[in-house]
């Protein structure tokens, strides 16, 4: 699967998640940039990006990880 | 199947007005908010608008002994305690090796202490207790012992699995539901269950995959007790009770028995008679001729499911929806506590659509599957049990006798006549205690003012000398109905208020109601009440005892009031004998 591809999956998430189709993510956005992005919407979008890629995150990548671009480097990796 | 816990997070946005409301109060041990939105979602899911205080983490002896916390300012009619098998092996880690063998007596004896002041102080003004909800252990080994741990006493592993016995010893007070998170854990396997990164970084016990299975245990708890429960099973014959058809394959050909595909209806069947000793009603409703149909029940070796299962038996060539009409019509049986099991998909949707209160669970293709589906689904939820359950289909089938013995009169006033009807009216006693909190539970729609007891609460208005308690049986020539009706009559000044009646629908129009206003009059005589009082509160379920009162001789008072003086009662004709 290409970046392109992966984002845009990872944007369809986003949409579920935060229940709200307006989101637009770039590989440059970050938690600051996503109204409800807290600790606790993160739990939750790791957990559907885990079932919707068929991966499971390791805890590093859980606390490292610092925009959508990092993201899908450790989604590439798998 | 089963909701996502994004939809179920979803749901949580949702207008919940219109929906039964029900107030609950979260507190645990470990992080709980996806807990609670998964439990509210779950909710609104199943037609509950649930309000749910999350209190902070790990505060329950806080918010539970301080009795000016949150918790009981929220006024909930429950709690829900989540406590996990994480912080439990904590514990146990901290606990001296030599004290390990009683580590769960102690754990058990502290979570008693919860539920003890949880009952003192919640809701002090009405005594009415709040109900309590805890979780179980699911069980985990630290396989520090490998399996000897089976054999030593103080491993973590025995004393997790005894803590959990402990607690289903425990829980035998009815404020108390144990939440089987074990269950939930044996379902989906520790690996599905568990997320061990969400419990190290969030102290989330459960994987976001769990949430909604761990939900749907907790609403069929509260869904239970609303009084919403299943009480009749209807069951299509071919390719659902044995495979194949009996019309073409006959006798010898259909599939039931040990060997082959037949297995998977044998077990079905088990399970299906298990549910009758468990109170559950079998109906039968199927496309085929009668005596066909009927054929298996009595002849065939290994069926498990005789005629005798079965209350009500309906076998011909009309459509379904209509049939099923007729076999609630005889069982007289809310519609919603219908179940209706058919392998035919076009079958389930003209019932569905025709009867869309009735529960039509889509049975998966392949019989293997039937069983675990309609497991999962747990829709037998109940939160009371007595022996009286395993009786029920005898009296139903009773009921059906009655109701051809019917038709064979001219008039219906000939053939209650013919009942031979004897009725027992006494004050609650010990004895039958169990059987009139079930009936409170479960009674919806001939139910005036649709008060609930608790086993406790009816033993203390027995006790309790501003009420006159009675409860009512009645028996006919065809069998005996048991404990049918109950009142609850409070003494004010002159008055007898009618605080609680309600019937079971088994018994309508057999003058039963007739008979029980001719007791409390001469119950008011003696107690020397001017008057007796009345009232109607109207819920979705109740609409066929609106005008009861009236219809009983009672003037209205208006807001849902009736009222008849003691002095001026003419005592109703009746075909029922008062029996000791």
């Amino acid at each position: 699967m290409s970046r392109e591809e992966i984002l845009k999956k990872v944007n369809d998430i986003f949409h579920d998640v935060f229940d709200d189709d307006s989101i637009v993510v770039v590989e440059e956005t970050t938690a600051d940039d996503v109204e409800d992005w807290d600790s606790l919407m993160h739990i939750t979008l790791i957990s559907e990006v885990e079932s919707a890629f068929g991966f499971k995150f390791q805890m590093k990548d859980v606390v490292g990880m610092k925009n959508v671009g990092e993201m899908i480097d450790i989604i590439q990796s798998h | 199947m089963i909701p996502s816990f994004l939809q179920l997070k979803k749901n949580s946005k949702k207008d919940k007005s219109g929906l039964p409301g029900y107030r609950m109060v979260l507190v645990g041990d470990c992080a709980t908010q996806h807990i609670a939105q998964a439990v509210s979602g779950y909710a609104y899911e199943e037609g509950i608008g649930l309000e749910l205080l999350d209190t902070d983490y790990d505060q329950i002896f806080a918010q539970v002994m301080d009795p000016d916390s949150e918790l009981y300012q929220y006024q909930a009619d429950a709690i829900l305690i989540v406590m996990c098998t994480e912080k439990l092996y904590e514990a146990y880690c901290g606990a001296p090796v030599g004290d390990r063998d009683r580590f769960a007596a102690e754990k058990y004896e502290e979570i008693c202490r919860i539920w003890k002041r949880l009952q003192e102080y919640s809701h002090p003004e009405t005594g009415r207790k709040m109900k309590i909800l805890q979780f179980n252990f699911a069980e985990a080994d630290d396989r520090c012992f490998g399996n000897y741990a089976n054999r030593v006493e103080s491993s973590f592993l025995w004393q997790l699995r005894k803590l959990n016995t402990l607690l289903m010893q425990g829980a035998q007070s009815e404020e108390i539901y144990l939440v089987d998170i074990s269950y939930v854990q044996n379902l989906l396997g520790r690996k599905q269950f568990h997320d061990e990164k969400l419990y190290y970084l969030a102290k989330m016990p459960f994987s976001t995959e769990a949430l909604p299975a761990v939900a749907r245990e907790v609403i069929g708890i509260v869904k239970a007790v609303m009084a919403r429960i299943k009480k009749c099973v209807i069951l299509d014959l071919d390719q659902t009770l044995w495979g194949g058809v009996i019309g073409d394959d006959g006798l010898e050909g259909i599939q039931i028995g040990e060997l082959g595909i037949g297995h998977a209806f044998q077990e079905f069947q088990l399970w299906l008679k298990e549910l009758t000793k468990r109170g559950i009603i079998l109906a039968v409703c199927s496309k085929n001729d009668e005596e066909k149909a009927k054929e298996p029940f009595l002849k065939h070796p290994e069926m498990v499911l005789r005629l005798e299962d079965i209350a009500v038996f309906i076998a011909n060539w009309e459509d379904k929806a209509g049939n099923i009409r007729k076999i609630i019509e005889t069982l007289n049986l809310g519609i919603d506590s219908f179940v209706f099991l058919d392998d035919n998909p076009f079958e389930r949707n003209l019932v569905r659509s025709m009867l869309p209160e009735i529960t039509v669970p889509e049975l998966p293709e392949d019989p293997a599957l039937y069983l675990s589906y309609l497991k999962e689904l747990n829709l037998f939820e109940t939160i009371s049990y007595s022996e009286a359950d395993q009786d029920r289909t005898r009296q139903y089938r009773e009921e059906a006798g009655r109701t051809s013995l019917k038709q064979q009169f001219a008039t219906y006033t000939e053939y209650l006549e013919h009942l031979g009807m004897v009725a027992e009216a006494k004050p609650f006693d010990a004895f039958h205690i169990p059987r009139i909190a079930q009936l409170s539970q479960r009674s919806n729609q001939f139910n005036l003012r649709t008060v609930r007891y608790t086993e406790e609460e009816a033993a203390r208005l027995a006790e309790d000398d501003r009420y006159i308690t009675l409860y009512f049986t009645l028996r006919d020539k065809f069998g005996d109905h048991g404990l049918i009706s109950i009142v609850v009559m409070k003494k004010e000044e002159d008055t007898l208020f009618i605080e609680n009646w309600l019937m079971s629908c088994r018994v309508l129009k057999r003058t039963m109601e007739a008979f029980v206003v001719n007791i409390m009059l001469e119950e008011a005589k003696k107690a020397d009440a001017v008057r007796v009082v009345g009232e109607y509160i109207k819920t979705p379920k109740n609409a066929m005892v609106e005008h009861l009162y009236e219809e009983m001789g009672f003037q209205p008072l208006g807001e849902g009031k009736y009222e008849i003086m003691t002095a001026a009662y003419q005592k109703h004709e009746t075909w029922i004998e008062r029996g000791e």
